[in-house]
């Protein structure tokens, strides 16, 4: 009975916790709710996935109202895939959470840091399985708003500025969506996906819906951070608390990608989004400088959550990368560093994080000698920046392998060797952090320290080893990607 | 396709050129805000328009009525001006805390204070 | 013609260097949105529009230019690449306008597909006859869940970033100390409060038949308590309504809609599944639609007076320019 309703639970449970943490208002309840439910979600996302690798694509129509008519959630592996990911970091960050939100935010308000936290994951994951068009958008902004609010709540000033700038751009972004929801509505009268797919190649070539194409791109690129609409998210990154920072970094753009790959492979349907626009032409364009720049741009920050930021960006130039290719080879990489660069950035924001405990600011000055005081943290940075770069037996390894390969399918050498030497400058970055925590004596404050508690180590480095496990074992993970892409390429149709 | 039949679409990306103009360019961090209703507002415009049946009536069913609007564009914007409203309020909750930190909200001083370390 | 004045007012927005001037001209605005909204069908767009635009987001930027200062610096340099920006956007979409059916048109796409069956089966599936409310709270009803939550956020937002509930100072002015001393207002007030409440009643029961419903009786129902706030004083008002109740109401609306949708889930349906809430599907339908409303005006009326308690309770900072 209750699996038959496990993706509208999948959304509504965390979206009903949080009134409840506001209601009941203590901060270890709260915190305690808030664990619960995200683990739940894990265990939720988990069996949906499971049940489409075993029975294919799930249809549920909420209120009971046939789509289109009603509102469809519409689970197949591609969001199962998403979901899974989104659940996993939020509940591993919740797990984490406690004490680093106990330094890091006023007691005070704990209990609606936990109650914006559940309604940014349910949200997220709302976007990622709904098949409706419109309640995308819906969804889409429940997520913002409680972003901008938990940015908001880091302790520099410049939170507050960073946020207000990611409300512009993000309701901008918001705004665009709405538009090209509204005129592909226009041309066809229905908002389903499914039925979208369906009705839309009778006016495929029509202006309104090349005009929506342009618009749900420009509007989607604005909240995944595409070069150069990547503005809002150095300084967001840079100044929310540790542990929202870890969920964002490892989730939000993570399924603003899944939305344009919705929106390109099922809703529009590959020969047009690949065939027909220099679509293509411009995602790659803008996917090598975003990875040239905005790696180059890493190397020059002193303040390693900036240069980590400014690396995000690149990392999903690698991304869109893959969607520019348009082969299945490339779409796997696509989907597959999707999931591995969540983890890494996961991880690595979640180690940042330990070390905010023990200083306001982390810059390449103050984490100096950091490796001999806090050495769990500080390998564990390690491991995510080598997996950053690109080597063999960690999971950024697995992803390039499949963009290099989608290149060279579709005859492009010179972008394989490009994304090669891309990751040069990474090695620049990584070293640079390396170089600061292993080769410089330790400074006073810095002597001062002490390695975190278990309680963050554990969650960190359960995605650090998550990092090497799928670096080497990859039936999961490229197995998933390599099935999606195939669908992806093959259309819904 | 004359120039009235889409009469209604051109006001629309006219107040969306305005209001996102005010958004990009102006300094003021309320002004800014002001500036994303108005390129709001006019999605509302586009949308509204377009359920529009000329001869028909509000989507109310009553005897005696045989036409009636599209009902599904008001209850998307209906949606999207509470989703529009709850975002200023928060833009400008921003505003305030922003004016208490740095003493100003227009975005140059801010950042000019930002690169004094 | 309405849509010259609309375009005119936006015009003058972009000329005003006093905010002051821009609030009361965005107000302006809104009323001709909604009159131009009125005018296309759209009764509950326009209404909300006008207490949203006009309304709301005019006191809430009164409030918020209070607390900042109200005189905007002249731009440094002229801003040609943010032109270009918006006319591009804009250009794109006179490309993608220019292919769509012509306005008013019924044989368009839009008018075909899905909508009709609204319009033909709503009444009779659903006993309402406000064709948009019944769409609205049931077809996609799960659509308003989420628009209920994005309140909720919203509120929990401003609670987070502003706080409520410090005490504030009583002062002869402002929104501490109210006017109370005015004896005409206090009894007109008295008078005028109930009868607030009971038209936020008529408004929420209303939504069935006319334009109106939760949300729009929330705001009402606000608007009411931040009246006694304004005359009375925030301090009698907070005792009135505590800020810890407000909280509770903004959480509890949310949670009222959703505990809904999961009620039709035990009772044997899908989330959000209004039929199986009694014997006869079509009460069961009513019975929804009842509760949901109930919700969305609970968390709007908590939402919106959330929001002036916390811009109310923030202390006026001097210039750092002047």
């Amino acid at each position: 009975m209750i699996a038959h309703h496990l993706p509208a639970l999948q959304v509504v449970v965390p979206l009903l916790a949080a009134p409840l943490c506001v209601m009941l208002r203590g901060a270890r309840a709260a915190w305690l709710i808030a664990l619960g439910v995200s683990w739940a979600m894990f265990i939720v996302a988990g069996s949906l996935l499971a049940r489409v690798l075993r029975e294919g694509v799930i249809s549920y129509a909420l209120g009971s109202w046939e789509p289109p008519w009603g509102i469809e959630y519409r689970v197949d592996l591609l969001n199962a895939f998403v979901v899974v990911l989104v659940s996993l970091v939020g509940a591993l960050v919740i797990s984490y959470s406690r004490e680093s939100v106990d330094h890091e935010v006023r007691r005070e308000q704990h209990y609606l840091f936990y109650a914006a936290y559940l309604l940014c994951l349910a949200g997220l994951l709302g976007i990622a399985i709904t098949g409706d068009a419109f309640n995308v958008f819906v969804f889409l902004e429940i997520s913002s708003l409680s972003t901008y609010v938990l940015i908001a709540l880091g302790r520099d000033r410049r939170a507050l500025t960073a946020s207000y700038q990611y409300l512009i751009m993000g309701t901008i972004g918001a705004t665009f969506i709405v538009i090209g929801v509204g005129l592909l509505y226009l041309m066809t009268g229905t908002l389903n996906m499914h039925d979208l797919a369906q009705r839309l190649p009778a006016v495929e070539h029509t202006r309104p819906v090349l005009a929506a194409l342009a618009f749900l791109t420009v509007g989607i690129s604005l909240k995944l951070a595409l070069f150069p609409l990547h503005l809002w998210l150095p300084n967001a990154y840079a100044f929310a608390p540790s542990v929202v920072t870890a969920f964002l970094a490892a989730t939000a753009t993570k399924v603003a990608v899944y939305l344009l790959l919705r929106f390109y492979f099922t809703v529009f349907g590959a020969p047009l989004v690949l065939g027909e626009m220099p679509l293509p032409e411009i995602l790659l364009a803008l996917s090598l400088a975003a990875m040239f720049a905005m790696s180059t741009v890493a190397i020059f920050q002193d303040d390693v959550k900036r240069m980590l930021a400014y690396s995000s960006v690149a990392q999903i130039g690698y991304i869109t990368l893959g969607v520019s290719t348009g082969t299945a080879a490339g779409l796997t990489g696509t989907v597959v560093h999707l999931f591995n660069h969540g983890i890494t950035k996961g991880s690595l924001f979640l180690l940042l994080g330990c070390m905010a405990m023990g200083m306001r600011r982390i810059t390449l000055q103050h984490i100096r000698g950091i490796g001999r005081i806090m050495p769990l943290t500080t390998f564990g940075v390690v491991v995510g920046g080598l997996s950053l770069i690109g080597v063999p037996l960690t999971v950024g390894f697995v992803s390039k392998w499949y963009l290099v390969l989608g290149a060279l399918e579709r005859g492009w050498w010179w972008v394989a060797a490009l994304i090669l030497a891309s990751s040069l400058l990474a090695v620049v970055y990584v070293w640079r952090i390396v170089e600061a925590a292993y080769f410089k004596a330790p400074g006073e404050q810095v002597a001062k320290l002490r390695e975190a508690p278990l309680s963050m180590l554990v969650p960190a480095w359960v995605l650090v080893v998550a990092t090497l496990y799928f670096g080497v074992d990859t039936r999961f993970t490229a197995g998933v990607a390599a099935r999606v892409a195939e669908l992806l390429l093959g259309g819904f149709r | 396709m004359t120039f009235t039949a889409h009469f209604n679409y051109w006001v629309a990306m006219a107040l969306l050129t305005v209001g996102l103009y005010i958004v990009i360019a102006r300094g003021n961090l309320v002004k800014k805000l002001v500036g994303l209703s108005i390129f709001q507002t006019s999605v509302y415009l586009l949308y509204i328009s377009a359920g529009k049946i000329i001869g028909g009536t509000a989507p109310i069913i009553a005897e005696g009525l045989r036409v009636y609007s599209n009902p599904l564009p008001h209850v998307l914007i209906l949606t999207a001006i509470v989703v529009g409203v709850a975002t200023l309020a928060l833009g400008l909750a921003l505003v305030v805390r922003i004016k208490e930190a740095y003493g100003t909200i227009e975005e140059d001083e801010i950042h000019s204070q930002d690169e004094e370390p | 013609m309405l849509l010259v004045l609309l375009l005119a007012s936006a015009l003058a927005i972009v000329r005003a260097r006093n905010l002051f001037a821009v609030v009361v001209l965005s107000g302006i605005y809104s009323f001709i949105m909604a009159t131009q909204l009125t005018v296309l069908d759209a009764v509950d767009v326009a209404m909300t529009e006008a207490s949203v635009g006009a309304g709301i987001s005019t006191v809430l930027l009164l409030g918020t230019l209070y607390l900042t200062g109200s005189e905007e610096a002249a731009p440094g340099h002229r801003p040609i690449l943010p032109l270009l920006v918006a006319l591009a956007t804009a250009g794109i979409l006179i490309y993608g306008t220019l292919g769509i059916p012509v306005f008013g048109d019924p044989s368009g796409a839009i008018h075909q597909h899905v909508a009709p069956r609204y319009l033909q089966e709503a009444v009779e599936a659903t006993g309402i006859p406000n064709v948009v409310t019944a769409v609205l709270a049931s077809y996609r009803g799960y659509d308003t869940l989420g628009e209920t939550t994005v309140i909720f956020t919203a509120g929990i937002g401003v609670i987070l970033l502003l706080g409520i509930g410090r005490r504030v100072r009583e002062r002869a002015q402002g929104p501490g100390g109210g006017m109370q001393e005015y004896l005409v207002l206090r009894v007109i007030a008295k008078l005028l409060i109930p009868f607030a409440l009971l038209f936020a009643l008529y408004v929420q029961f209303h939504g069935d038949f006319g334009p109106g419903g939760g949300f729009q009786a929330g705001v009402i129902l606000a608007a009411g308590v931040i009246f006694y706030a304004v005359i009375f004083g925030l301090t009698k008002a907070q005792k009135l309504v505590p800020p810890r109740l407000v909280e509770i109401l903004v959480a509890l609306g949310v949670a009222v809609y959703a505990l809904v949708g999961a009620l039709g889930l035990m009772l044997g349906g899908n989330y959000l599944d209004y039929f199986v809430l009694d014997h006869d599907p079509v009460h069961g339908q009513h019975r929804g639609v009842f509760w949901v409303e109930a919700g969305v005006c609970i968390t709007v009326a908590g939402v919106m007076l959330a929001i002036f308690y916390a811009f109310a309770g923030r202390r006026r900072r001097p210039d750092s320019r002047s």
